[in-house]
């Protein structure tokens, strides 16, 4: 008889050895607990716009439900494209340059898959998104992790990542405005770490799903500077700007033989991106930019809100520049961040993400979403406010002179 | 300011300070403005909207097509004021197409609402016709959809 313990044994060591999400237990305990307000999800609480789901009801009646071509709709493709050299600058030739995926998660694993070879190192700046190491462990890459810190603004700085180079180090990954810090990073900065990757020969991978989500001067795409086009796979997708999470299409950019090795991956694994999200795409792009505009300038406002709110509760939050999280310092409560988390969640019902769930560099902060509605947002701030100061937080008085 | 009007647009309720805050202006500036605004009515008045039905309060509505004659000089607008001023109607519009005036009649009942059209209404000189449209169901109005029932689905906690 074969029990369960020999089951795991079965299991590819480095699937195994990949440690659970942070993110999962707590999952599993909110689900626990009624009436939780929750600052802790990761996508936009806006629907999708009506005209985006109406483009796609139509599409079904008149019966688009069949495969695309492995790269997705020519169509959706050359969108993109325009879309790209009208914001950035940047020219794709949307035949040989472009593939549609399903969500940027899938663009990653390809891209990651395609290039990495055993025990090649991929440098990823942390805090950082959950699925970069793993994604890399599981391309049989070594992930490196860069620390940011707040003293920074969480920017990656050039002298950071030149210090993390080895002979093995083949892709630098970005994800800029960032995920969870809300971190962007400035033309100059990008500038700078251009120039190291070029003198290293790095590949960059360029995760800039939340573009659209910029609020402190503009956003700049990595490969509209100079010499970066070619050696950077652009990823990109509709989740965050469009509110469309839960449809699964992305894209990737890059030279034409990373884009046809991807799309190699991509046709034996995937076949193709599901043809409902591309044409809800498509429309999303030819129709979707004032919607999107104004979903932007609601999430500046909240982000405005919830800087203030920290403020008056007398937690340090450096200003997060983009994407939809405010990442600020609990160390004042003398919690770490897992307590601080639990605890809210226990005393307070408000559910945030502790900062360690991101990688070490996040302990003594938490990821405080702001794609929220106003009112929970209040009422959640109410709560944590009564939170910290039972924790001893005293508000310090800033003088302006 | 226009941003200051879609805040209060959506919401009478929020404060100055609140305004000030999502904007990203001094409190003292966003109340001068308000001010400013009510001042010269482009603020008219803060109202709020009531589903009635839930409180049982009966409430009879009527959409009317007016056909007038048009007067010299004046044109709609005599015509237009001698039954707006009413307060029986709630709205009043001129538009274009088949017919001049499109007019929101509210009452306590159908009676109520049939004899205002017959008596005062249809009674007016220039009024030339009108068309009574009884309302059935309100499913939206301004901007407000009254029975949604969209909910939060996500996932309480995602990365």
């Amino acid at each position: 008889m074969i029990n369960k313990k020999d089951w795991s044994e079965m299991i590819n060591p480095t699937v195994r050895d990949i440690p659970p999400s942070g993110i999962r237990r707590f999952f599993d305990m909110v689900t626990e607990i009624k009436g939780v307000i929750s600052l802790g999800v990761g996508e936009p609480d806006f629907v999708t716009p009506w005209h985006i789901r109406e483009g796609c009801i139509y599409s079904l009646e008149k019966g688009y439900t069949m495969y695309t071509s492995n790269q997705g709709l020519l169509e959706l493709r050359e969108a993109i494209a325009r879309d790209l050299d009208v914001t950035y600058g940047v020219t794709y030739d949307a035949r040989r340059e472009l593939l549609i995926t399903v969500g940027v998660s899938e663009a990653l694993d390809l891209a990651m898959r395609a290039l990495i070879c055993p025990g090649d190192e991929v440098l990823i700046p942390e805090p950082s998104y959950v699925s970069y190491a793993p994604c890399t462990m599981m391309a049989g890459g070594v992930p490196v992790h860069i620390a940011t810190t707040v003293e920074d603004s969480f920017r990656l700085t050039a002298d950071r990542v030149e210090a993390a180079i080895t002979p093995r180090t083949k892709i630098l990954l970005l994800c800029y405005p960032n995920n969870p810090t809300g971190a962007v990073m400035t033309r100059r900065d990008l500038l700078a770490i251009a120039e190291v990757a070029r003198k290293h020969n790095l590949i960059v991978i360029s995760d800039e799903i939340y573009d659209k989500l910029t609020y402190a001067g503009e956003h700049t795409c990595m490969s509209s500077l100079p010499g970066m086009q070619d050696r950077t796979i652009l990823l990109n997708g509709f989740s965050k700007a469009y509110a469309m999470t839960g449809w699964r299409v992305g894209y990737a950019a890059g030279n034409a033989d990373f884009i046809a090795a991807m799309t190699k991956i991509h046709q034996y694994t995937m076949l193709c991106a599901p043809i409902t999200a591309q044409m809800a795409a498509l429309e999303a792009l030819r129709n979707g930019r004032e919607g999107m505009k104004r979903m932007v300038q609601q999430y500046n406002r909240r982000r405005h809100l919830v800087m203030q709110s920290f403020r008056d509760m007398g937690l340090p939050c450096f200003e997060p520049g983009g994407a939809f999280y405010a990442f600020p310092e609990i160390s004042a409560t003398g919690l770490s961040s897992d307590e601080f988390a639990e605890r809210l969640l226990m005393e307070e019902k408000v559910a945030l993400v502790p900062g360690s769930a991101f990688g070490p560099s996040g302990e003594g902060f938490v990821r405080c979403s702001y794609a929220a509605s106003e009112d929970d947002l209040t009422e959640a701030f109410r709560r944590m406010d009564r939170f910290v100061k039972r924790y001893g937080v005293k508000v310090k008085t800033v003088v302006n002179l | 300011m226009k941003e200051i009007l879609e805040l209060m647009e959506l919401n009478a309720k929020i404060t100055e300070q609140e305004i000030a805050i999502m904007l990203d202006m001094e409190v003292e500036e966003v109340r001068k403005i308000i001010k400013e605004m009510e001042d010269s009515k482009i603020i008219l008045r803060y109202i709020t909207l009531v589903n009635w039905e839930k409180v049982g309060e009966e409430k009879v509505s009527a959409f009317i097509e007016v056909r007038t004659t048009p007067q010299r000089d004046v044109g709609f607008d005599s015509v237009a004021e001698r039954i707006y001023r009413f307060p029986e109607v709630r709205s009043a519009r001129l538009m274009s197409g088949t017919y001049d005036l499109a007019v929101f009649i509210e009452g306590r009942t159908m009676r109520e609402v049939s004899n205002f059209v017959a008596t005062k209404l249809a009674t007016i000189e220039g009024v030339v016709s009108t068309t009574t449209h009884f309302v059935l169901k309100t499913y939206k109005q301004d901007g407000v959809i009254i029975e949604d029932d969209e909910e939060d689905r996500r996932l309480v906690i995602s990365p």
